[in-house]
């Protein structure tokens, strides 16, 4: 692995020496399979001798078993990883490369450029200081150009270099390459009015394959008076705005060893802090002053943004994991409702209403999503309406979270803007976004504080409030046991209320359909009613068929613990479908409704519910009566 | 206050990695190889707790065909930091004599070191295993997450890997699965030897040149750290100044001649060299892709 530098062999010492300054550079790679981008970081690794002896000779023998360049050097083969990969001659995943040079260490993010890798581009493209777009020579300017520019830009990169490619297939004319490099300050120009940051736009001539203005200037192109690639990436400026912005950092871990040591540990996002500084801990805004900047190497004085510290404060204040230490006079948001784009990453489409995890930082909460303002079309960037987001689709939303989180706008900090969702029962990373500002409606409407309790009107009604929540296929015997539930209880005396799936939707639930997302928000507002009643005191009986597992989980979350019991009504779907009491089946089957749960659409039963019956074995009466007995045995009906 | 170079960039992302950890993780354990990459790990561990004790314990699996000289380096080590360190060993394979001379080197590493992982790390039920490897070594680790999910049999799935989005790490998983945490991802070799050099960071006498008894078996030097090497006709050990480049089991990993006695010597010849890291070891020779099968199956 030859360095370029001399001074490896004559003084190892002062080599060493002059590399421990070296600074680093993260950049992402865009472009196709075609334009040659594996090949362009295979040639970067082989012109900065980042290639072996024993891996030049495989990608010899590899060249000339599956390579495409006869018998020329196939740079390609030393980056596509996986075996898969190289069967199918596609990069389908994010891969990282390392390299260096004298000044600088290099690390790469090699994303494929298919409108399907939307996320896997974004990926990349989160930790990247610059990005690379790769154009064809031969082609220009196309669909995938601006996508990947839009994408850049949504993430926040601030600089770009225009990597125009295969010059050597149009004989390094350098009137092919001005008019792509007007025809995409046009397109800078449109994305500029459309509200996406600018970025800087460097432009360079060059041709992979044969090596022209990789490393050493093209003799092929003297008309082209720039930096060659590499000079470029080692001397553009890499973030230092950081250190300028307001001190903020998150607190990781609470660095606990002994009852005299207390401190708190984390990296710093921006700014910079002193020891004898104030700073205000939010949320819960209290001041102090830092006592100490701990670590193993002896205590700092200072300390800067990027590095991870253990900060000491002088007062005893209480402070957990997901708090945020900032510049007292200038403290990031806090809010718990906020304007965030999204880029959905699951098969599985967001669907508003539903409830997610949110990460953002060392940050936790249970968030959900409104319908999108309006989706991007990531090929033109026009805005579309949007009533949920699909893979790959980058939407414009508003955000509900179950507590307070500190944040500033991702434009002005990306750690303490950025967020990740998480579905709740695959714990799969479904979404990512950036917050742009917080929504003001919630922190104007305060909860009303009322002086009779649930817990007094319950105890006047000698009950413990419930949800009785019946889930199951249409025609399974919800409503028939909740009806006849509801009659037993009320002869004993209790108070109820029977929340009918058909009958909601008469009223409340009027303008609601049958799709995914119309059955999510159908549940979210029928477990608001049933928390309101269950608020009043009521048993409350829920007869829904209710056939999302995340939804029935939103109403048990959103209940007290042990006033949720979910009770499966398990009737096989050919008994319910024989039973076809309201003849929906025969209409479903002949195609006539559509998203009819157990047929076109479907059911997720329970997998712990409180209570199971099946009105295939057993009847409506002896049903309602063995729930009787769970409710005895749970003391609800005191 | 100026920029922070290169590696401090990548100290303070390892540290941050290892404190989610440490926050987000029920069970965590950190894999100690004894190598020079884990003696990195393991320096970054103990700066990202300070002045705490390491939250976690350390394991070993030792195949019991280790270097004699790691295994007394680890004792003292672990000694030294009042590390809690647990050894694990394959008692089933012990029973069964399996080596590298008698069974060879595939059914060896699959037994004693990638069973004997599995089994230490079902024993003791923890969720989050933290290892030493460095995407640079090898292309399928490329692609490799920093917070890589193995199924309930320890299986990586490349497939199906969750993106890793800025520096928020989901680590929810279901109960049965566990995830390996790559601290050092991001470093390579060089970052690796000029981070030991810089911080002064204590390394198994192995990796510096010196004489040792070596037979020359198919093109590789083999030390003969042991009287378990049974010798073929007309072999006789030499002595050799050697050092190795990679440790694992004595009788897998091949010594290169140097006269390199000093790290700055050590990184002069890396600099120079012109062969990869891992041709030392023999695992990955067999076909262009069996790291990445080994993987799959459960080799960290």
């Amino acid at each position: 692995m030859a360095h370029q530098s001399d001074l490896i062999e004559s003084d190892i010492e002062a080599y060493l020496k002059s590399h421990e300054e070296k600074s680093l550079l993260r950049f992402i790679t865009c472009g196709s399979v075609d334009d040659g981008k594996s090949t362009l970081i295979g040639r970067m690794l082989y012109e900065s001798k980042m290639i072996f002896e024993d891996q030049l000779a495989a990608l010899e023998t590899d060249s000339k078993k599956v390579g495409t360049q006869g018998q020329d050097l196939d740079f390609a083969l030393l980056v596509d990883g996986l075996a898969s990969e190289r069967e199918q001659g596609i990069t389908i995943d994010v891969a990282y490369r390392y390299f260096s040079t004298d000044k600088r260490k290099f690390i790469v993010a090699d994303t494929p450029g298919h409108e399907q890798y939307t996320r896997n581009m974004a990926t990349g493209a989160s930790t990247a200081d610059l990005a690379i777009i790769l154009i064809d020579a031969r082609k220009g300017i196309l669909t995938q150009t601006k996508r990947h520019s839009f994408i850049a830009s949504l993430l926040g990169i601030r600089n770009v270099v225009l990597a125009i490619n295969k010059m050597d297939l149009v004989d390094y004319d350098k009137a092919v390459f001005d008019q792509i490099v007007l025809d995409y300050q046009a397109f800078a120009t449109h994305l500029r009015e459309d509200g996406v940051v600018p970025f800087e736009i460097v432009p360079i001539p060059l041709s992979a394959l044969k090596g022209d203005n990789i490393i050493e200037q093209s003799p092929k192109m003297p008309w082209y008076k720039g930096q060659t690639l590499l000079a470029h990436l080692e001397d553009v400026p890499v973030q230092q705005a950081d250190i300028e912005k307001p001190f903020r950092m998150p607190v990781q871990w609470v660095n606990r060893p002994n009852l005299d040591f207390r401190g708190f540990s984390g990296q710093i996002s921006s700014g910079s802090i002193k020891v004898g500084e104030i700073i205000k801990i939010l949320p819960s805004a209290k001041q102090s002053v830092v006592k100490s900047i701990v670590t193993l190497d002896g205590n700092l004085d200072q300390a800067i943004a990027g590095q991870s510290v253990t900060i000491c404060l002088e007062d005893e204040i209480d402070i957990s994991r997901g708090d945020v230490f900032c510049e007292a006079g200038k403290p990031a948001e806090v809010a718990n409702q906020f304007e965030a784009t999204i880029l959905w990453m699951a098969e599985e489409p967001m669907l508003p209403g539903r409830s997610y995890l949110m990460k953002t930082g060392a940050q936790n909460a249970r968030a959900t999503i409104t319908v999108p303002k309006f989706k991007v079309n990531v090929n033109t960037i026009e805005r579309l309406p949007a009533t949920k987001l699909e893979l790959n689709e980058i939407g414009e939303c508003n955000i509900a979270v179950d507590r307070k989180i500190v944040f500033d706008a991702y434009d002005d900090n990306k750690d303490m803007g950025s967020f990740i969702l998480i579905d709740r029962l695959t714990n799969a990373t479904v979404g990512m976004g950036m917050l742009r500002f917080a929504l003001r409606r919630a922190s104007n409407i305060h909860w009303q504080a009322t002086d009779v309790s649930k817990s007094t009107r319950s105890a006047m009604k000698t009950q413990k409030p419930a949800v009785l929540w019946f889930t199951g296929l249409s025609g399974s015997g919800k409503s028939t046991i909740a009806n006849l539930l509801e009659k037993k209880l009320t002869a004993m005396g209790k108070h109820t209320y029977l929340l009918d799936g058909d009958n909601v939707r008469h009223g409340l639930n009027k303008d609601l359909g049958f799709t995914d997302a119309d059955r999510v928000e159908n549940i979210r507002r029928v477990t608001e009613v049933s928390k309101l009643m269950v608020d009043a005191g009521l048993i409350t009986l829920v007869s829904f068929i209710s056939p999302f597992r995340s939804e029935r989980q939103m109403a048990r979350a959103a209940m007290e613990d042990g006033e949720f019991l979910e009770i499966f009504v398990d009737t096989p779907l050919e008994v319910a479908e024989s039973r076809d009491v309201k003849g929906l089946y025969k209409k479903a089957r002949a195609g006539e409704i559509k998203n009819f749960t157990g047929i076109d659409s479907p059911y997720e039963p329970p997998k712990n519910a409180e209570i199971g019956v099946n009105t295939a074995e057993m009847s409506a009466e002896t049903a309602a009566d063995h729930i009787l007995l769970t409710l005895e045995e749970r003391g609800i009906l005191i | 206050m100026k920029r922070l170079t290169h590696l401090q960039k990548l100290e303070a992302e390892s540290i941050h990695i290892m404190r989610e950890v440490a926050a987000e993780a029920e069970n965590p354990v950190m894999l100690y190889s004894i190598g020079k990459d884990s003696a990195v790990m393991l320096h970054l561990a103990l700066k990202a707790f300070y002045p705490s004790k390491l939250p976690f314990p350390l394991l070993h699996v030792d195949t019991t065909w280790k270097f004699r000289e790691m295994i007394s380096f680890r004792d003292n080590l672990a000694k030294e930091i009042d590390a809690d360190l647990i050894v694990h060993k394959n008692e089933e394979g012990i029973v069964q004599g399996i080596g590298p001379f008698t069974h060879g080197s595939a059914m060896h590493t699959d037994i004693m070191k990638t069973e004997a992982l599995k089994q230490a790390l079902s024993k003791h039920k923890f969720d989050v295993a933290f290892g030493g490897a460095r995407r640079d070594e090898e292309k399928s680790r490329a692609k490799e997450r920093i917070f890589s999910f193995r199924s309930a049999d320890h299986r990586w799935d490349p497939k199906n890997q969750r993106p890793e989005l800025w520096k928020l790490y989901n680590t929810r998983k279901a109960p049965d699965e566990s995830i390996r945490v790559f601290p050092i991802s991001n470093w390579t070799e060089l970052d690796i030897w000029q981070y030991i050099h810089l911080e002064k960071i204590p390394l198994v006498p192995l990796y510096f040149s010196a004489m040792r008894p070596i037979v020359e078996r198919d093109g590789t030097l083999i030390m003969v750290d042991d009287d378990r090497m049974p010798m073929k006709p007309n072999e006789k050990p030499e002595m050799k100044m050697v050092r190795f480049r990679t440790l694992g089991c004595y009788p897998l990993t091949g010594a290169v001649e140097s006269e390199a006695t000093t790290l700055p010597q050590i990184i002069q010849e890396m600099l120079l060299t012109t062969s990869s890291e891992r041709q030392g070891r023999m695992i990955d020779h067999d076909q262009s892709a069996s790291m990445e099968k080994k993987k799959q199956e459960g080799y960290f």
